[in-house]
């Protein structure tokens, strides 16, 4: 059973507990395997670490590269199938090896806080969010119910929440994803942990939410609590970790003092994924290591470029509007206009609820607007009948942010891409076939991937067939909606790196919809800053990101957490 | 916080939620007024099978009360055809039918001449006991199994999984046959025939509830079991709630929700199910009045009993919906 004492009042105290020891955990030389007990599939190799009391030690990598399962490890929430195995596994200097469900159950929640990613799914969904921070505190027998319910408030308006009293009675579905993260911190403070295990706090939310939920982490640490930050994102890792843990197939490759590995980094892939990062230094430059800029412009059947001083897609204010459940109509894209040029990139940004997605469907002429119009080619687009259009359909295409959902998983690579091509376009079957060999290629895919469903390739192999999919019937606009916020960064920047050669290369235009920043800086000529429908700011992107106008442009851009290298190399900005 | 200014309002406002609530009973009158129009489907529809089946309704009529087949003659039928008013017109006996039944007049039983509700409300007192019982009693045993068998290791779960595929194949009449021979008639535990008590009911009811068990057990175990996979599942997990704890407390309630969607359809299905089980054990009820009913081409009867079930079938599916939104809010809020 615990040996901990019990803290009858978690009134966070902000003195450094007394304790001589320094290590608040210890490990060395952890395997974690998953399935057959005899013969396990391996993903955690040999880590170890040590972590001293009021440090914040960040565990950095990709998917699949076992940082989760690492931070699970500690609280014993690896799961049935796995097997654990280390040289040393101390908590506070309790071994933590061999504990039972039962020994585990008393450090979860009061000595180890875990916050997941996610609140949307990491709430029950059917329950008050005030009941979920209640539990934590009646599992480790803390109060009575009306106590409970008192700490529950107080514990809310800590984390930031304004009117803590509706909110504990609201389910995460009434919630923002702002509010609903801070009550899921809650729950996992509620008995005022010793260590705190944040895993992707941010990842799902936007720039100004992931500023807030990142400052409350602060407060935390700065309270004297420990914090490990399991994060894929390298800049909002940089901001407040005190020792970082880079992770790669199961292996921790690099590990030190934060401002030393983001500064010096001595192995290749903490090298890799920092330069993976896109930004406004990375602006003209590739992000990923390899293959040059080597696209072989192959059966572009274009016709003559029509004339280049009729913009590709013009808008013209564009109205919106829905009707809710509750019957109140709202206005999601209210007067947006833009102009996308031919050959060129329009990045569109704004935080979930902008009408980013919105404008995306009515570009595509999926959706009809209430008011304005589209142009494309300065001829009718939006307004025409859907008879009408459809013979003009293949000059606008889409990626969407996760391929998988949007191909038949039955389809192999080779359907998938012959679906998308004009029948009249070619002569006969062989010559389908030779194209989808093209697009293959054009995408950086091999030849044999045309056999494969989308099941059997990667994430990033996925997202190069979804862009060969655009490209298939050659279009002059292809709509690339969130197109990499679901890839890990360095396949994001492949995927980045791929869209900006096939532009050099073919003179497709994107209208690029993205809520990262980074990522809308790095690849845009142009940006519109969209929020609550109606366009704040646009221009040239750097006059938008360097020189923003609008207050709400640069409460954004003051939100974006920045890789912090000390003597990084300043990118001479290209364009 | 420099940047509190762009999101954190406390979801929704006021006039928001007050326009919300208005709502709802508008809601509630059109549940009602699809369940009406449901039963006056049932209802019309009754009503002109009973009208187009062959042979002269007075004939059968006659040739019942004397055991006899044969012709009848013109003076025969006449009195007969006045009294149930078979010389009306199909529109007016139609208009006739509806006006009784909202005046809760089923019409007059062929062949035991008496009111078609006076018998039903004699018979379905048993029937109804049966039903909620086996109901209750499916769900018992396979939340019980699914509780304490899903994920817990490959074995126990391959054998709970494997009992609901046998089971939910299981015909009533063949078990019920089982269940008599085994614990009635060998270990003597219960009576041959089921009597009107509390130990006569255990058998038939258990007769409906395990078939419906399992396959009320399959979709909440896979429920169940994908519940058991989501997020806030390893949230509560590490808050330190027990594996027990999450199964009761988090996993059930999502778990039921297809369980609570079948169990209306599954009411109408034990109706059915009833007869056959009361037919197996002797027991009084519907089932026997049912299958007189219909062997003896007792229209009134037999459509009074088809009007009923269509009518429990519709207040168990209001139910459903009331219960469905009750287990999970936010229906109430978006439907």
């Amino acid at each position: 059973m615990s040996t901990t004492t019990r803290r009858s009042a978690p009134v966070w105290p902000t003195e450094a507990p007394a304790d001589l020891d320094r290590t608040l955990l210890r490990v060395e030389d952890l395997h974690v395997g998953f399935g057959d007990a005899r013969d396990p599939t391996p993903v955690v190799k040999g880590v170890s670490f040590t972590l001293e009391r009021g440090r914040c030690l960040a565990i950095v990598g990709e998917s699949g590269s076992g940082k989760s399962v690492t931070a699970r490890t500690i609280v014993g929430l690896t799961g049935g199938r796995s097997h654990v195995r280390a040289g040393r596994l101390e908590l506070a200097g309790r071994d933590l090896r061999g504990l039972g469900d039962r020994g585990f159950r008393a450090i979860r929640g009061q000595d180890v806080g875990f916050i997941l990613q996610d609140a949307l799914v990491s709430l029950d969904p059917l329950r008050p969010v005030g009941r979920e921070i209640a539990e934590a505190l009646r599992l480790h027998g803390w109060g009575t119910r009306t106590s409970r319910h008192e700490k529950v408030v107080e514990l809310l308006t800590q984390v930031g929440v304004p009117d803590a009293e509706l909110v504990a009675s609201q389910r995460p579905d009434e919630l923002s994803g702002g509010l609903r993260q801070r009550a899921l911190i809650a729950s996992a403070l509620a008995l005022d942990p010793e260590l705190v295990i944040a895993d992707e706090p941010t990842t799902a939310l936007d720039v100004t939410v992931q500023a807030q939920i990142l400052e409350l982490l602060e407060a935390t640490k700065a309270r004297g609590r420990t914090l490990i930050l399991i994060s894929h994102d390298l800049a909002v890792v940089s901001r407040m970790a005190d020792d970082i843990a880079v992770m790669q197939g199961g292996e921790i490759v690099e590990q030190g003092d934060a401002r030393e590995v983001l500064a010096n980094p001595r192995h290749a892939y903490t090298r890799a994924l920092l330069d993976a990062v896109p930004s406004e230094h990375s602006r003209g430059q590739r992000l990923s290591p390899g293959r040059d800029a080597a696209v072989s412009v192959i059966g572009s059947a274009r016709a003559a470029a029509p004339d280049a001083t009729v913009p590709v897609l013009e808008a013209t204010d564009l109205v919106k509007r829905y009707r809710g459940p509750d019957g109140i109509e709202r206005t999601v894209v209210d007067g947006v206009s833009f102009r996308l040029e031919r050959g060129k990139t329009l990045g569109v940004v704004g935080e979930s609820g902008s009408g980013k997605t919105t404008t995306a469907r009515i570009a595509l002429a999926l959706t009809r607007p209430d008011g304005g119009e589209v142009l494309l080619d300065g001829e009718p687009w939006s307004g025409l009948k859907e008879k009408e259009r459809r013979a003009r359909r293949r000059q606008v295409s889409v990626i969407y942010q996760d391929p998988l959902s949007s191909f038949d998983p039955r389809w192999s690579v080779e359907r998938i891409l012959r679906d998308t091509l004009a029948p009249e376009a070619f002569a006969d079957d062989a010559a389908r076939g030779r194209r989808v060999g093209e697009l293959l290629e054009l995408v950086g895919l091999q030849d044999e991937h045309r056999h494969r469903r989308p099941l059997q390739l990667s994430g990033g192999q996925r997202q190069r067939v979804a862009i060969a999919r655009a490209l298939g019937p050659d279009p002059a606009v292809i709509v690339c909606d969130e197109p990499v916020s679901a890839l890990d960064v360095s396949i994001q920047a492949q995927v980045l790196d791929l869209l900006e050669d096939l532009q050099r290369e073919l003179g497709v235009s994107y209208l690029f919809i993205s809520h990262d920043l980074g990522v809308i800086h790095h690849i845009s000529d142009h940006v519109l800053v969209l929020s609550k429908g109606r366009v704040v700011e646009q221009g040239p992107a750097d006059d938008v990101f360097r020189r923003p106008q609008e207050p709400y442009t640069q409460a954004l851009l003051a939100a974006v957490p920045r890789l912090q290298r000390p003597g990084s190399r300043t990118a001479a900005a290209a364009d | 916080m420099s940047t509190a200014v762009l999101d954190d309002r406390p979801a929704p406002p006021d006039a928001q939620l007050l326009r919300a609530r208005l709502r709802r009973p508008a809601r509630v009158a059109v549940r009602i007024l699809s369940a009406l129009g449901v039963l006056w489907a049932a209802a019309t529809f009754t009503f002109f099978v009973q009208s187009v089946l062959p042979g002269d309704r007075a004939t059968l009529i006659i040739n019942q009360d004397t055991g006899q087949t044969i012709e009848r003659s013109a003076a025969e039928l006449a009195p007969i055809n006045e009294r149930f008013g078979f010389d009306d017109s199909l529109v007016t006996q139609y208009g006739h039918y509806l006006t009784g039944l909202v005046q809760g007049d089923l019409g007059t039983s062929y062949r035991l001449k008496q009111p078609v509700t006076t018998i039903i409300s004699e018979q379905i007192g048993p029937t109804l006991l049966l039903t909620f019982s086996a109901l209750a009693l499916a769900w018992i045993i396979s939340i019980a199994l699914t509780v304490a068998t899903a994920r817990r290791g490959r074995i126990a779960s391959s054998v709970a999984s494997g009992f609901e595929v046998v089971t939910a194949a299981l015909p009533h009449y063949w078990l019920g046959v089982i269940l008599l021979v085994v614990f009635a008639i060998d270990l003597q535990w219960f009576p041959v025939e089921g009597g009107t008590g509390f130990v006569g009911l255990v058998l038939p009811a258990l007769t409906l509830a395990i078939p419906l068990a399992g396959f009320l057990g399959q979709v909440t175990r896979e429920q169940f079991e994908r519940t058991l996979d989501e997020p806030f599942v390893t949230s509560a997990r590490a808050r330190g709630m027990s594996d027990l704890g999450v199964r009761v407390k988090h996993a059930l309630r999502h778990a039921v929700l297809p369980a609570i969607t079948l169990s209306g359809w599954a009411l109408g299905a034990l109706f059915s199910g009833a007869v056959v089980v009361e037919l197996v054990f002797a027991r009084a009820g519907l089932g026997q009045v049912l299958v007189d009913a219909a062997s003896a081409r007792d229209i009134p009867l037999v459509s009074g009993v088809v009007m009923l079930v269509a009518l429990v079938y519709v207040i168990a599916n209001l139910i459903v919906d009331a219960l469905y939104v009750v287990v999970d809010p936010r229906l109430g809020k978006a439907a």
